[in-house]
């Protein structure tokens, strides 16, 4: 019944911590990854720096989230893109990313993917659903 | 597509973002403080007049009014409630908040 899984994108565009924005998206997709939906994550703008790796919130008195990105693959969440022109602009590499998870297989490191502004819109458009975080 | 723009060209670059994942056939709904982008001749216009070469741009009509805002690039189609209610029924939405 694959024409019946619905595919939710989650767009991240908010930096992390300032808000509660991020968090926040980051617990609707663990809840919505537990029914049967082909769920997609792609960071933008300022939300691609929640992904940058060595978050300690330590001093600011809460949990963070990184620890959590980099299980996402067991979650069956693996399709998490990053705009490129956003991480550019930021200064970044897709080697300053957190680990999403491992493949099972060669259990080699995956990282967030890194695609352009078509890529993603035409990602957008094949969607039932888009949530901004 | 239907991309919806809520904040103020002035004050982020949220529109920018948008027009760069904006596809043909796409259509942009200019709403609340995103009113200020459809305004004629501001440091800004330029954002909507080239985005109207290839794509329809709307505002709402409600914010346009509240903003004492009349003067509207040639183009953007002014819309009300139920045209934004009609354009979220045709097309898949995201919302760059």
């Amino acid at each position: 019944m694959a024409e019946d899984i619905k595919k939710i994108m989650f767009t991240v565009r908010k930096g992390p911590h300032g808000t509660i924005y991020v968090y926040e998206g980051l617990e609707v997709k663990l809840i919505m990854a537990a029914y049967d939906a082909d769920i997609s994550v792609v960071f933008i703008d300022d939300g691609v720096y929640a992904l940058k790796a060595g978050q300690n919130t330590k001093e600011l008195g809460i949990k963070g989230f990184e620890a959590t990105y980099g299980v996402l693959v067991d979650y069956e969440i693996s399709k998490v893109f990053v705009d490129k022109k956003s991480l550019e602009d930021r200064g970044l590499t897709q080697d300053d990313l957190v680990v999403i998870g491992e493949d099972e297989e060669t259990e080699e490191e995956i990282r967030p993917k890194v695609v352009d502004a078509d890529e993603i819109a035409a990602m957008m458009a094949e969607q039932h659903n888009i949530l901004c975080f | 597509m239907l991309h919806t723009v809520n904040q103020s060209p002035f004050q982020k670059s949220t529109l920018e973002s948008c027009l760069r994942f904006v596809r043909k056939g796409d259509v942009i709904l200019l709403l609340e403080d995103g009113v200020f982008a459809a305004q004629a001749g501001t440091a800004m216009s330029s954002l909507v007049e080239g985005a109207l070469k290839s794509n329809k741009v709307y505002a709402l009509s409600a914010d346009l009014k509240a903003r004492a805002l009349t003067d509207v690039i040639q183009g953007v189609e002014v819309t009300d409630y139920a045209g934004f209610v009609d354009l979220v029924e045709q097309h898949t939405t995201h919302a760059w908040l």
